[in-house]
C-alpha cells in the first residue's frame, strides 16, 4: 500500500518533515508497549500508536520501522519530529482511534505482524 | 589526488580494461550490396561517422563519412557500398587491453575501429577514442566510490591491520532514571555499525537488544555503560551498572515478569519483555547480578557471513 492511500484511509496530518507518498508499506504494527514492537514490528512497517514520547522514535529507528502513525490526535512535540527527521523515519498523526485506524487499514488490505513470529 | 598518481591510476585502468568493456554494442551494419546513398539515413538518425559492411556475418569492409561525401561530389551514389568501402581493415579484438587500443589509434589515426571476436572473427562491436575516454572516465569514477565506501567498512579494518586479535571498540554511558536520553547509545551503536557495514538484519538485532539493555539501565540503575567490542566473527555487547542489581535473576528472565515502576509503564515499557527480547535477539546471552556489585549483561551475536556475505 502506498503512503498516499494509507494517509487519506487515516486521514491523517503530516507534521513537517519526511514524507514520500510513493513510499510501499506492507506491514502494520500497532501497540502501546514498545518492548512488543521490537519483538515483532517488522523492517518497513508502519506503526501505529496512541504512546506519545520520545521512545517511540527510537523503538522505531532501531526496529527499522520507517512511519510511525500517531492516533487519537496526539501531536508530537519537536524535539520528536527531530529525531524523527534525523533518522529518516516519517511521522503522520490522526484523529482516528487506535481500533478504527488499525481496523481501516486492514480492511484496505494492510497486512498484519502476525503474533507467531513472536517466538521465532 | 595528486597529478602523478591520477595519472598511474588512468594507465593502470587502460591495462586492466578490454576494448568489450568500453565499445560499443548493438551497431548498425551494412551489406556490401546496398548503395551508397542508402548510407544517408543511416548516418544521419545515428550520428556516426562510419559503418562496418557485413556479409554473412562476417565483417567484409567499413565505410566513411568521407567515402559518402566523395561519392556525392562524384555523383555517384548510386555506387555499390561495396565499390567504395575501404576492405585494408585494421580490427581490434574484444579482449585487447586498451592500451593496445589506444597505440593503434595513434599508430593509423582511424576514427574508429571495428571489434571482432578472436574466437570466430565475428564483429561484435566499434570501437572510437571517445568510447576510451568515456569509460576510462566511468571507471575511474566507480573506483573512487568504492574507496570511499571501503575506506569505513569493518572488514577493510580486519583485512589490513597486523595483529593476531583484532577488535572495534565503542563505549557508551548511561545516565540512570534519564528517559529523555535513554535509547541514545543504541541509536548511537546502530549508525555506527551500519556506517561500518554490517548487513541490516545484524544491525537491527544489535540496536533491538542494545536498546532494551539501555532502557534496563536507565530504568532500574543508576546508570552504567554499554561497551561493545566489533570483531570479524562476532559483536560482543557488555553492560555493567552501578547497582542495585537484580534480586532474583532467574524470575526476572520470565516473560511477563515485572517489577517496573509508574513511570516506566507509562513511557511504554516494563512490561517484563526486556530480557526476553534481548535473548531473542542475540546468539548468547549471560547475566548475572549481585545486590553490591549491580548487573553485568553480555550478549554476542555472531558475524557468520561477515567475511563472505560483504
Amino acid at each position: 500500500m502506498k503512503l498516499i492511500e494509507i494517509k487519506e484511509i487515516l486521514e491523517a496530518d503530516v507534521p513537517t518533515g519526511k514524507y514520500d507518498s510513493e513510499m510501499e508499506i506492507e506491514i502494520g504494527c500497532s501497540s502501546d508497549l514498545m518492548s512488543e514492537i521490537l519483538a515483532f514490528g517488522k523492517p518497513g512497517s508502519i506503526l501505529l500508536t496512541s504512546l506519545m514520547n520520545i521512545q517511540v522514535i527510537n523503538t522505531a529507528n532501531v526496529a527499522d520501522i520507517k512511519v510511525v502513525c500517531f492516533v487519537m490526535g496526539k501531536i508530537p512535540n519537536e524535539n520528536m519530529i527531530k529525531s524523527a527527521n534525523r533518522n529518516d523515519i516519517t511521522i503522520l498523526t490522526s484523529k482516528l482511534t487506535t481500533f478504527e485506524s488499525c481496523g481501516r487499514l486492514y480492511k484496505n488490505g494492510l497486512q498484519s505482524c502476525s503474533y507467531q513470529d513472536i517466538d521465532k | 589526488m595528486d597529478k602523478n598518481r591520477t595519472t598511474s591510476k588512468v594507465q593502470e585502468l587502460t591495462f586492466e580494461m578490454k576494448v568489450k568493456d568500453v565499445m560499443k554494442r548493438n551497431i548498425a551494419t551494412v551489406n556490401p550490396t546496398m548503395s551508397v546513398g542508402s548510407l544517408r539515413d543511416i548516418l544521419q538518425k545515428k550520428r556516426i561517422s562510419g559503418v562496418p559492411v557485413v556479409n554473412d556475418d562476417k565483417l567484409v569492409g567499413i565505410i566513411s563519412i568521407e567515402d559518402f561525401i566523395k561519392c556525392i561530389e562524384q555523383r555517384d551514389i548510386n555506387a555499390l557500398i561495396e565499390d567504395k568501402m575501404t576492405t585494408k581493415l585494421v580490427t581490434l579484438f574484444a579482449d585487447e587491453s586498451l592500451v593496445y587500443a589506444v597505440l593503434k589509434f595513434e599508430e593509423y589515426g582511424f576514427g574508429r575501429f571495428p571489434v571482432i571476436s578472436r574466437k570466430d572473427k565475428k564483429l561484435v562491436g566499434i570501437i572510437t577514442k571517445s568510447d576510451i575516454l568515456r569509460g576510462v572516465l566511468n571507471k575511474l569514477e566507480t573506483v573512487y566510490h568504492d574507496e570511499e565506501e571501503r575506506r569505513y567498512r569493518a572488514s577493510h579494518i580486519f583485512n589490513d591491520i597486523v595483529a593476531d586479535d583484532v577488535f572495534l571498540k565503542f563505549q557508551y554511558y548511561v545516565e540512570g532514571k534519564n528517559f529523555d536520553k535513554a535509547g541514545e547509545a543504541a541509536t548511537g551503536l546502530k549508525k555506527t555499525l551500519y556506517r561500518l557495514g554490517l548487513s541490516p538484519e545484524i544491525v537491527r538485532r544489535a540496536s533491538i537488544s542494545t536498546y532494551e539493555a539501555e532502557i534496563n539501565i536507565v530504568a532500574y540503575t543508576e546508570g552504567g555503560k554499554i561497551t561493545a567490542y566489533l570483531e570479524p566473527h562476532q559483536i560482543r555487547i557488555v553492560f555493567t551498572d552501578k547497582g542495585p542489581g537484580i534480586p532474583d535473576v532467574e524470575k526476572a528472565m520470565i516473560s511477563g515478569f515485572s517489577t517496573a515502576p509508574g513511570w516506566v509503564r507509562e513511557l511504554g515499557f516494563g512490561a517484563g519483555m526486556g530480557l526476553p527480547n534481548i535473548k531473542k535477539f542475540t546468539d548468547e546471552m549471560t547475566l548475572t547480578s549481585s545486590i553490591e556489585k549491580g548487573t553485568h549483561l553480555e550478549t554476542i551475536i555472531k558475524l557468520s557471513d561477515y567475511r563472505n556475505g560483504e
